[in-house]
Order: C-alpha cells, then sequence, then structure tokens
C-alpha cells in the first residue's frame, strides 16, 4: 500500500493554491524569527554565553544565592496563589450557579470579572500599597497603625490572588454550568446531604479542572513580573531577578541561563496543564445540563456564602476604585480635601503624558488589527485545512502561552540587538516601534488564536467545504464564508489584543527605548518612586481608554456582530 | 482545465481508484476504497448505497476534490482530474447538513457561486429566481437559512447547487436529517428534478428503499470495495451474495440441492421437497435459494410443510416467521384482510413463484 499518490496530489492541490502557500510561508517565518528564534538564543546564550560551550553559565547563576532564593520564592507564591485564587474561585463560582442570589450580588461578580480584565498589571499593588502600606489610608488612618509592612511576601501573595482569582472564577463556573443537575439530584434523592452532595459528586467531577484551574494560575503567577516588581520590596522573584540581572548587572549570559530556567518551569506546567488536565476535563465534563438547577434557597447555606463573597467583591472592587481616587486627592496620606484635577493636569503638562499616551495607544492600535487578522487566519489553518506543516503553526502558536513576558524580553534582547545571531542582519528593528509591536502581537497572539480555534469548531465543516466547491479559492472561503461567521470572535480579539497590548509591560519594559514613552513603563517608574499620584492619574486614564474600548466593542457585536441576525431568530 | 459552466452533463469514470487511511487504533493503513472501477453515464442518477464505512462517502468526497485518490484517475466529462482543486472542478455538492451560508439569506446563499462566477446582477437576479421557482421556495428569497424548516433549507442547498449548472450533482446522505415523511417526499422530489434538468447526479446514501426509489442505477458497497452494481430490480431480485441480498431488504435463505434444468429454472430439492428456482447457472449440487419475504404466499397447501412460529398483523400485510426444516422464513402476507390468518403452532404450506426466486451458489 503506498500512499504516495495521494500525498503529492495533495501537494499539488495546495501548491496550485499561491494564496494559501504564500500565508503559510510567511507565518511559518513569523513563528520562526519572532518566537523561536529568541528562545533558541537564549539556549545558545547560556551555553556558550561565558566564552566557551559548556554548563559554566548555569554553575555560576546556581552559585549565586540571590538567584536559588528566587527559585525557591517564585514556587512558594505561585503554589500559595494557585490554591487560594482557585479556592475562592471555585467559592465564588459555586455561589453563583447553585445558590439564589439577588441581582445586586450577581452584578457585583460580574463587576469583579472584568476589572483585572481591563486593568493594568499593577493597579492592584498600587491601590494595596495606598489602603495597606506605611502612609495607608486604611492601615494609618483608620487603624492607626504606622509601621504595617505591605513588601515582601504577603504583599505578593494577596495582590497576585485578586488580580488572578476573578480568572478561575471564570473556568469553573463554565465547569459548573456543565455538571447535569440530574447527577446531584440522584444523590441527594438517596439520602446525602448537601455538603456530601458537594463532596461525593460535584467535587470529583470538578477534580482535573480545578487542577486545570490552579496550574493556569501558578503560571500566570510565576510569569508575572509587575506585581513582585511593585510590591516585592526585597522579596525576588525570577521574572524581577532576570530582570535586574540584565538591567543592573548586565550580565546577559546569566539572565539568559536565568530565563532559560524559568522557561522550563512555565513549559513543564503548561506540557501537564495542557496535555493531561485539559483533556480529563473534557472527559469527566462531557454533557450538556439537561434541565435547570433547583437553585439552593436553604438560608443556612445562602447567608454566609452570600455575605462572604459579597464583602470580597465589594474589597476587590475597592482595590480598583482606590486608584482613581488616589489620583484626586491633592496629597495621598496626608491631604485629602479639596478634590484636585491637578494631576491629571500634571500628566500632561509635567510628564509628558500626551506624548505617553499616544505612543501606546498608536502602537497598541497598530498591533491590535494584526494580531486578530493572525490568530483568525491561524485558527482557520489549524482548524479547516490540512498541511504538513499545521502541527508546527499550531504548537509554536500555544508555546508563546507558556513564554513569560520577561522571558521572551531578554530573548528579543539578546536576539535583535545585535542582529540575528549577532551578525548584525536586521539589526535596524531593534530599538523601533516595529519591534515593540511584534512584541505586542507575540503576546496576544495565543489568547486570539486560542479564541479563534474554539469559534471555529463550532462551525460545520460542509459550509466552507460548500464554498470552496461552488467555486472559491482559500482567499474566497476565508473573506466570504469565515471571517464573517467568527466577525464576534475577530471583534473580541482586536479589542483583547489592543488592551493587552496597552497594559502589556513584562516584556517591554526590557525593549522600550527613550525615544518611546509607553504609559505602563511610566506608571512603573512614578509607583517605584512613591509618586503614587501621578501614577494613578496615569493609571486611571488608562483604565478608561481600556474599558471604553470594551464597552465599544460590545456596542460593536451588539448592533453589527454576525449572530445579530442569528439570534434574533432564535429569540423570536 | 474543464469550464464551470457546462450546460451539457457530464460523465463520470473512476479508473482503478483507491483511497488508503490510516486506522487511528491500530496505526495501521487499510484501504478506505480499493480498486473501485466505475463509469456513470452522462445524465444519469447514480446512487452509491452501503453501511457506514464502506467507503461511499470517501468516494464522492474524492469526485469532489476534498480527497485525493492514493491509487487511479477520475475522469469528468473524459477529462483526468485528480490533480484539480474542488474549486475548479465542475461538480456541485448537496451535504448531509446543508451546509447553507448562516449569514446570507436564501438568495445570496443560492446567488453565491454565480457571483464568483462573475455573472452579471440581472442574470443572476433571472437564473436564482428560476431555481427558486423549480424547488418551491419563490417566496423565500429574503429569509435567513434559520428561519427555514429542514426541508425548506434542503431545498435551498439543492438549489444553490442546481444553480451553477454543474456537470455532475453530488449528493452526502442530503435526507438523513430529516424526518421519515419528509424524506420521501423529498427524494421523488430530487428525481423529478434531476430528470427535468437531465443532469448527471451520483447520491450516497446508506438507505435501501432511498436507493431504490432515485435511482437509475445502484452501486452497492462493502468495505471499500463495490459488492455489486445495477439498475433496483437487477439488485433487488438478483443480489449476487447474502451480504448484497441481505442488505437490500428482507431476505429469506434456504439450503437446496440443485439437481436438474427445465427450461429457465433449475430443479432443486429444500430438505427433500422438489421446487423451481430461476436460474441459469449449470452448477449441481448445494446452493441457497434466496426468497423475497413479499414472494412466499402461505397456505393450507404448497410445496414446502411449515410450522408458523410468529404471527403479528401489521397493517398493510400479515408477518409470519415460519420454520421449514431448520430454516427460519420470514413472510410478508401482503393485504392479509379477507385471507386465512394462521395462529402460532399451526401447520401451514409454503409456495413461490419460481420468476420470484434466485439461486445463490454456495
Amino acid at each position: 500500500m503506498a500512499k504516495a499518490q495521494g500525498a503529492s496530489l495533495d501537494r499539488k492541490k495546495l501548491m496550485g493554491d499561491p494564496i494559501m502557500v504564500t500565508t503559510i510561508v510567511l507565518l511559518i517565518t513569523f513563528l520562526t524569527l519572532f518566537i523561536l528564534y529568541p528562545l533558541a538564543i537564549l539556549l545558545v546564550d547560556s551555553f556558550v554565553g561565558d566564552g566557551t560551550f559548556g554548563l559554566s553559565v548555569f554553575k555560576r547563576i546556581f552559585q549565586m544565592p540571590d538567584f536559588t532564593r528566587a527559585i525557591t520564592n517564585t514556587l512558594k507564591v505561585g503554589f500559595v496563589v494557585g490554591i487560594l485564587s482557585t479556592a475562592i474561585g471555585l467559592l465564588f463560582a459555586y455561589v453563583e450557579v447553585y445558590v439564589k442570589m439577588n441581582k445586586g450580588v450577581g452584578g457585583l461578580f460580574k463587576l469583579v470579572s472584568m476589572l483585572p480584565v481591563v486593568s493594568p498589571p499593577f493597579v492592584l499593588s498600587l491601590s494595596m500599597i495606598m489602603l495597606f502600606g506605611k502612609s495607608g489610608l486604611i492601615t494609618r488612618f483608620l487603624l492607626g497603625i504606622y509601621d504595617n509592612n505591605v513588601y515582601g511576601y504577603w504583599g505578593i501573595v494577596i495582590v497576585q490572588t485578586l488580580t488572578f482569582f476573578p480568572v478561575c472564577y471564570m473556568m469553573m463556573k463554565g465547569l459548573l454550568k456543565n455538571i447535569d443537575p440530574s447527577l446531584e439530584e440522584a444523590s441527594r434523592d438517596m439520602g446525602a446531604t448537601r455538603w456530601k452532595v458537594f463532596r461525593d459528586v460535584t467535587l470529583p467531577l470538578l477534580l482535573p479542572g480545578l487542577g486545570n484551574a490552579f496550574l493556569v494560575t501558578f503560571i500566570e503567577s510565576i510569569a508575572d513580573f509587575a506585581n513582585p516588581m511593585l510590591i516585592g520590596g526585597s522579596y525576588d522573584t525570577l521574572a524581577t531577578t532576570i530582570y535586574l540581572q540584565i538591567t543592573g548587572a548586565y550580565d546577559k549570559a546569566g539572565a539568559a541561563a536565568m530565563a532559560v530556567v524559568l522557561l522550563l518551569i512555565t513549559l513543564a506546567m503548561f506540557a501537564v496543564q495542557k496535555y493531561y488536565l485539559e483533556k480529563k476535563t473534557a472527559a469527566t465534563l462531557t454533557g450538556k445540563a439537561s434541565r435547570a438547577r433547583m437553585m439552593i434557597e436553604d438560608k443556612s447555606v445562602k447567608i454566609p456564602l452570600t455575605i462572604f463573597c459579597t464583602i470580597s467583591a465589594i474589597f476587590v472592587i475597592m482595590m480598583y476604585i482606590c486608584v482613581p481616587i488616589g489620583a484626586l486627592f491633592p496629597t495621598w496620606g496626608y491631604k485629602f480635601t479639596p478634590l484636585t484635577f491637578k494631576w491629571f493636569e500634571q500628566v500632561f503638562t509635567k510628564y509628558r503624558g500626551l506624548e505617553a499616551f499616544r505612543d501606546s495607544f498608536v502602537l497598541s492600535l497598530i498591533a491590535a488589527p494584526i494580531t486578530a487578522l493572525l490568530s483568525m487566519i491561524i485558527s482557520y489553518l489549524v482548524v479547516k485545512r490540512k498541511f504538513k506543516a499545521k502541527g508546527f503553526i499550531e504548537a509554536v502558536s500555544m508555546l508563546a502561552m507558556a513564554v513569560p513576558g520577561t522571558v521572551l524580553g531578554v530573548g528579543y534582547i539578546r536576539g535583535f540587538s545585535g542582529g540575528i545571531f549577532h551578525t548584525g542582519f536586521l539589526q535596524g528593528l531593534y530599538g523601533t516601534g516595529a519591534i515593540l509591536v511584534i512584541v505586542f502581537i507575540v503576546r496576544s497572539l495565543p489568547t486570539g488564536t486560542r479564541s479563534g480555534i474554539s469559534a471555529l469548531r463550532q462551525i460545520d465543516k460542509s459550509i466552507e467545504e460548500s464554498a470552496y466547491d461552488m467555486g472559491a479559492n482559500s482567499l474566497k472561503v476565508f473573506t466570504t464564508v469565515t471571517l464573517p461567521l467568527i466577525k464576534d470572535s475577530f471583534l473580541s480579539g482586536l479589542v483583547t489584543a489592543f488592551v493587552r497590548s496597552i497594559t502589556a509591560i513584562s516584556a517591554i519594559i526590557l525593549l522600550v527605548t527613550p525615544s518611546y514613552l509607553l504609559i505602563t513603563v511610566q506608571i512603573n517608574e512614578f509607583a517605584e518612586k512613591g509618586a503614587f499620584s501621578i501614577a494613578c492619574a496615569f493609571a486611571t486614564i488608562l483604565i478608561i481608554i481600556t474599558y471604553g474600548s470594551v464597552l465599544l466593542m460590545n456596542f460593536i457585536i451588539k448592533h453589527f456582530g454576525t449572530s445579530r441576525k442569528v439570534k434574533e431568530v432564535e429569540q423570536e | 482545465m474543464s469550464g464551470k459552466s457546462a450546460k451539457e452533463p457530464k460523465g463520470v469514470r473512476l479508473d482503478h481508484i483507491s483511497k488508503i487511511y490510516k486506522n487511528p487504533k491500530t496505526g495501521k493503513d487499510f484501504y478506505a476504497v480499493h480498486d473501485v472501477v466505475l463509469d456513470i453515464e452522462p445524465g444519469s442518477f447514480v446512487t452509491l448505497l452501503g453501511p457506514s464505512g464502506c467507503g461511499k462517502t470517501t468516494t464522492l468526497r474524492m469526485i469532489a476534490g476534498f480527497e485525493s485518490p492514493d491509487e487511479g484517475e477520475i475522469y469528468l466529462g473524459g477529462e483526468p482530474i485528480n490533480e484539480l482543486t474542488p474549486n475548479k472542478r465542475d461538480t456541485a455538492m448537496v451535504f448531509q447538513s446543508y451546509a447553507l451560508f448562516p449569514h446570507y439569506n436564501v438568495f445570496d446563499n443560492v446567488a453565491y457561486g454565480l457571483k464568483l462566477r462573475k455573472v452579471p446582477a440581472n442574470e443572476i437576479k433571472e437564473r436564482v429566481t428560476n431555481i427558486l421557482k423549480l424547488v418551491e421556495l419563490s417566496d423565500m428569497e429574503q429569509r435567513m437559512t434559520n428561519q427555514l424548516s429542514g426541508g425548506q433549507q434542503q431545498r435551498v442547498a439543492l438549489a444553490r447547487a442546481l444553480v451553477v449548472e454543474p456537470g455532475v450533482l453530488l449528493f452526502d446522505e442530503p435526507l438523513s436529517n430529516l424526518d421519515a415523511k419528509l424524506r420521501v417526499q423529498m427524494r421523488t422530489e430530487i428525481r423529478r428534478i434531476q430528470q427535468a434538468l437531465g443532469i448527471t447526479a451520483i447520491y450516497v446514501t446508506h438507505d435501501q428503499s432511498e436507493a431504490m426509489a432515485i435511482s437509475d442505477n445502484i452501486i452497492l458497497m462493502k468495505s471499500g470495495v463495490i459488492a455489486q452494481m445495477g439498475s433496483p430490480t437487477e439488485i433487488y431480485y438478483h443480489p449476487n451474495s447474502e451480504f448484497v441480498a441481505d442488505f437490500i431488504g428482507e431476505c429469506n435463505f434456504l439450503p437446496c440441492t440443485v439437481n436438474g434444468r427445465e427450461g429457465a429454472d433449475v430443479l432443486c430439492r429444500v430438505y427433500g421437497h422438489p421446487v423451481k428456482v430461476r436460474s441459469d447457472t449449470d452448477k449441481m449440487g448445494e446452493a441457497e435459494i434466496v426468497l423475497r419475504p413479499e414472494a412466499i404466499e402461505i397456505a393450507d397447501e404448497g410445496q414446502l410443510p411449515c410450522k408458523v412460529e410468529l404471527s403479528c398483523f401489521m397493517g398493510s400485510y400479515q408477518n409470519y416467521h415460519v420454520r421449514v426444516g431448520d430454516t427460519l422464513v420470514k413472510i410478508a402476507d401482503n393485504c392479509p384482510i379477507g385471507k386465512k390468518v394462521f395462529n402460532v403452532g399451526d401447520d401451514a404450506y409454503i409456495s413461490f413463484r419460481s420468476e420470484c426466486s434466485h439461486l445463490l451458489e454456495t
């Protein structure tokens, strides 16, 4: 049996489609150059960085007590944050799906789940310091504690938990909704108490999903740069250590080797999460809920859970509100009245705010549509077409998800500052806006691709086949059928990419040059210097921009989205 | 390269076509379609029939161009088309799931292929209007596809394929998502339109009654190879194997010994009793008689004695299971009203006319 003829015919058919071939070649070039190559150069650097090939660089960094401590710190924080976020996320999700709440509480939950999405990453650290720090509003003025230290381990843990638990909450909510209520009813019917139902039925079904949420948070936590940077104090994590190694100690080979270590940790976690837990989650929870669940109205369950979640939600919201309010006080910690706009004025008059917003805005605005389109093209190729390099394209775009921003940043410095493989080729790219745009794209590509893939999987394959069969070429199929059908996913990918880009910091802070002023970098600088009011003013404007664009997207999807006509009919 | 605007129906020839797949469980290659040789006349309606996994859909998809054959060459209207992509082939397919474009209304769905061919707008309007009239959807042009019933969606899919006037029309189990009544109505409709337009049609189904009702020729497939091809009557009354006989309707197999000839019939003995069977075989000895349930009569007198084991009123017929020797025989006694009804445990006789029977050599 020889499959040669079929394979060669498939190849000929593909080659007869120049648009497809060009797209695939360009994609592979892009992914190789901007994802694989920077990671490869880190490996090269860490093995030959000290002049000879070998493990000398690794030996050197593992002898640095700061570095080994950073590894322990990172893992410890990641573990605790993973557990806490998963637990709180589960509690919130359980209350939302199982307990009859009034509408107001539901609204609070929604707000809590959306806030981290539209906020720059370090907002919570900022408000943590402002509320609970040495001159914190709560610690000093309400409680009279003058020496509270928020910097360090607990600061990071609290801030990261508050930042990441909404992600767990959303994941858990999706899973809980997929549990068929009749399973639990069957157990209850046989005499189990509510607690026993939860322990013996709900929890075992959720277990792989919980593991999944834990690992996702773990990865986010160890990859996080902004929060440890701001609130970590002397408690260094891997991300901040790498940053200091390259910006402070100028030890590029050492930083590269450290980045490799961090990358290996996240890759291992990612592999477990992606190839083991994700599949298990899907396997245990396949059934759609057959009908609506009887909500728990029992007061002994309802009241304590609702109160706990409401208080937590209000606490989180207060943390976020603290930032815009902080920007309105004349002097944080000393003088609260009269409220003033002077910090906002200073942003623009004294601190080149307009330039910063313009640069961030323009670069993100360029990156967003490219990212959205690229991720839709990748999803289309991965889901709907078959060709040899497909596995490569899918793997590399997913790999980018596991790469922490700091690692990517170091990779870009090492990979492009001296040109490709330090040969000077493409050296012109380094330090330009183009490389910042590329970093934005690479950082948002996995999220966009993932949402594109799941949107496309919903679409019957024969719809595109029928367009192809009617005489449309690949480009026509993509533009007249595929793209219109996943317009919603495209639009939300567009906004997500924009929001992620304009709030990005971890990779960018390593690559930005004085010719570009980026808002996030500015906020970080002011917060580091202790100029909280001005940092808050910057952050407030940024939140307004991102929240505005999310609102705009929802408006557009509601009124111009693909599914509008479809949905209208369904509601009739 | 074949143009996409041919008005003449085209013939399709499969020249020793094979497709190899890998079994995902064992990792071994196997023939999904093996050495299929087929010549489809222009303007005829041919059905690829068979159980799931027999290779019928793969064959159809190779004709459409979605799959590439590992062996052999496919000809459309005399031209080899192996290297052509689906969009360059003069075929149009009607999918099982209808595959309508949900973001277009009925008119735009049907007009899609014409727009791709850069047909002028006024001609598009005219052709779409005409074809929608043919499928009886004239007043539905502006509807979105999800406002249509399953049967209507199927008509739109048919119209969309017909409007481009393809050299050959391909159907991939187009009626399997419809309810039983609608299925019968739609298949008559498809046949009517195909005959009115004189178009070549290749139709894939696993439903033997659908295949019988609609086709000029049936190609029955099993495990990737053609088990038998011929007209519906040929296949029904002259199956060449137990598989074919059994797949096309219900069937009884009676063991017999052939021991002579009389005109068009051979003389056989079944459990010692003499019967005549239509056959041109000249082989004597052991064989099997193929008998359709409705070809058998049950009465107080006849050719073969039997004992009734089941007797059940089905409305249009009385269903019997009787034992002849060691063999269970199913009988559908049509229009039972006024006839004698046998009960379980009764002794009776069965008989059949020789031209309703068929001999399978064993």
